[in-house]
């Protein structure tokens, strides 16, 4: 078991035709995911090393029945593809996109309340169910299948507490970037929540970073809904105030979400923080011992 | 992006919105001048892009031109140092010369976007000035928000409302009403992150004008905005964070003595985090992104060591799309550039074609200290800063 994808995901690649495009749906069918179709307007009828291209998600979802899209197009017109990919009953989108306005993200945000379909991102590594499909930019042999579940709004920090939980033996059953853009669609709560009911996965990691309240909001949730040992680790408590740390996200305002705020927070619900990003994957293994 | 207050100003009066009549200008003898044209009574206002001026000796009010002179003279060309410039300051290259005005109260008026409900909202107090953050900490019920939908901007009711819980009435009232529909309107037009008038201004004829202003942009939407885009100042803004800049790297100079290169901005702070908790200062943040490339890795490099303060360096690598050995390449590349430099270098490489990545770093003419895993990297460079290697 894992969660949101699995051996029954078909995905879509939207952007399919363009360098990264291309080379990460190769690398997500080289993991074993199964491709089925890619996207891009104009140039229905081709095909990228067997993968048939569809000039929209519609035509592509009539033809193969996919069921997860992965979004690698540029910035200004990646929030049309992810609404397009809604429009068309497509279940769940991975937006690995950097880089969309705010703006064009509230626009998103308004027509998916009016549609059942979940988004991942943007600006995010994606989503990984060890052994079974990996949707996304993420090192898939860092992975191995097992019981830890990860979340996190970092990419390359994600891998290191994965790598870490690798080497521990624990594996994962399901590790997800939520992205570092202020306007993520899936967030800590929802990823918990199935977390909590999924059986594979029998503790979560929960990697965070200054700026916003999300960990604070999450802490609150794993208080009064979740029973799995919860580690926890917040990048950035010696960044300055006020300065931006790359990630849209990860801005200081006034005393709300420091790190500092964030730990207090995490810790009065019971999750364990790591003080070292080092001691992510030891943590782990020691509340999952208990 | 960070625009200057006369210039964020412009773009409000474009939309409607009062501000006093004002002229920025480069020269002491200028601003003699324009406060003549403003009646002999002005406020000399630096331009930088830091807030807190008046706290930092940077905002005076002039009775007379030759006053005026004295003090832009002052004021040009001086490191001011605010609550939000750091202890070096920022050199005032500009002053705003503005009319003075008859100050009745001070309000507070902002437009961001508030996560927690993924809407902008609108932010107003009956208590403005220059400790708005105060009233915010200790007091936050007395902050007045309004959140809007972005599909219809701010609804006449609703800028009705907030004007009438600011105790503005009559003539008052309607001005300030239109003032905040004005200011929405402003704010999701250009794709700004954040709207401020601090003080609004109630004028003792009852007028209400913005007396200050600051706009922040989304940079991500700036494409759309080459009008916006043209206001960047880049003398505002570090030398080496611009140069980092033109190759889309992501550089924040900060005052440790340990240059960090990493991938991936959570990644990056958390090596700043870890470096800190061994006891020793990052010198800055450095993001080579997701997919870096040998060449944006050899300018990344190159920044690192041109900064006059790091003592020692930490390359800590995870390799995903950014494959170890491009970087190594980078690396060592940089280092074929400036032969002369003497810093330690501390390696942790990690992932996708790590063994390629080592052995570029082992036979390059270099002794870097090899660290096997993140917190042992960062132990050794602390050490390495310290004289300890």
């Amino acid at each position: 078991m894992a969660i949101w994808v699995d051996n029954d995901t078909r995905l879509v690649v939207q952007g399919i035709t363009g360098r990264e495009g291309q080379f990460h749906a190769l690398g997500c069918r080289d993991y074993g995911t199964n491709v089925v179709a890619g996207v891009t307007p104009g140039k229905g009828g081709q095909s990228v090393e067997g993968i048939p291209v569809y000039d929209s998600v519609a035509e592509a979802r009539e033809a193969t029945s996919c069921n997860v899209s992965m979004i690698f197009v540029p910035p200004p017109f990646a929030a049309d593809a992810i609404m397009e990919a809604a429009a068309a009953g497509v279940e769940l989108v991975v937006c690995i996109t950097e880089g969309i306005p705010v703006a064009d993200m509230l626009k998103v945000r308004a027509y998916l309340e009016a549609h059942p379909t979940r988004l991942i991102g943007p600006n995010c590594p994606g989503i990984i169910s060890p052994g079974m499909a990996k949707i996304g930019i993420m090192p898939g042999h860092i992975h191995e299948p097992g019981k830890v579940g990860v979340v996190s709004r970092s990419g390359t920090l994600t891998y290191e507490a994965v790598w870490q939980v690798t080497n521990l033996g624990l594996g994962q059953s399901t590790c997800i970037g939520i992205g570092g853009d202020p306007l993520p669609g899936t967030n800590f709560i929802d990823t918990l929540a199935a977390f909590a009911d999924d059986p594979a996965t029998e503790g979560v990691i929960l990697i965070g970073e200054i700026g916003g309240s999300a960990e604070e909001e999450a802490a609150t949730w794993v208080k009064e809904n979740l029973d799995k040992p919860v580690v926890g680790f917040i990048a950035g408590r010696t960044a300055p105030p006020g300065r931006r740390m790359g990630h849209a996200g990860a801005i200081i305002s006034g005393g709300k979400g420091t790190a500092q705020a964030k730990t207090q927070a995490l810790t009065a619900a019971g999750i364990t923080v790591a003080e070292s990003p080092a001691e992510i994957g030891v943590s782990m293994a020691r509340a999952l011992e208990k | 992006m960070k625009i200057h207050e006369f210039q964020a100003k412009e773009i409000l009066r474009r939309y409607g919105v009062a501000t006093p009549r004002g002229q920025v200008v480069e020269s002491a003898a200028e601003a003699a001048e324009i406060c003549r044209d403003w009646g002999g009574r002005c406020v000399v206002k630096a331009q930088i892009h830091a807030g807190g001026r008046g706290k930092g000796g940077g905002v005076k009010l002039a009775g007379t031109p030759e006053e005026a002179e004295a003090i832009a003279a002052s004021i040009l060309g001086m490191q001011l140092v605010t609550p939000q410039t750091g202890p070096e300051g920022q050199t005032v290259r500009k002053v705003l010369i503005e009319e003075a005005l008859d100050i009745a109260s001070e309000l507070y008026l902002s437009v961001t976007l508030d996560r927690a409900s993924g809407k902008p909202v609108l932010m107003a107090s009956a208590s403005g000035g220059m400790d708005i953050e105060e009233v915010a900490a200790k007091d936050p019920d007395a902050i007045i928000r309004e959140t809007i939908d972005p599909q219809l901007g701010i609804l006449p009711f609703q800028a009705r409302s907030v004007a009438s819980k600011l105790g503005l009435e009559g003539s008052t009232g309607r001005q300030a009403a239109k003032l905040i529909g004005s200011l929405v309107t402003a704010y999701l037009d250009t794709d700004a992150s954040l709207v401020e008038i601090n003080p609004l201004l109630i004028t003792g004829e009852g007028g209400v004008v913005a007396l200050d202003a600051k706009m922040n942009f989304d940079d991500n939407a700036l494409f759309r905005h080459p009008d916006i885009r043209e206001m960047r100042d880049l003398a505002e803004e570090n030398p080496l964070e611009v140069e980092a800049g033109k190759y889309d790297l992501n550089y924040i100079k900060l005052d440790g003595e340990i240059g960090c290169m990493v991938n991936g901005a959570g990644l990056a702070m958390a090596t700043m985090d870890i470096i800190k908790l061994f006891g020793g200062e990052p010198a800055n943040f450095l993001d080579v992104g997701g997919s870096a490339s040998e060449e944006t890795v050899q300018n990344a490099f190159r920044i690192l060591i041109s900064d006059e303060t790091v003592k020692a360096v930490l390359i800590n690598i995870f390799g995903g799309i950014a494959r170890a050995d491009r970087i190594a390449n980078g690396v060592v590349a940089a280092l074929q550039e400036t032969p002369d430099v003497k810093l330690s270098g501390v390696v942790r490489l990690e992932g996708t074609n790590v063994e390629q990545g080592r052995k570029i770093l082992q036979e390059a003419n270099y002794d870097f200290i090899v660290a096997k895993d993140m917190a042992d990297a960062a132990q050794k460079v602390v050490a390495a800063a310290k004289g300890g290697v």
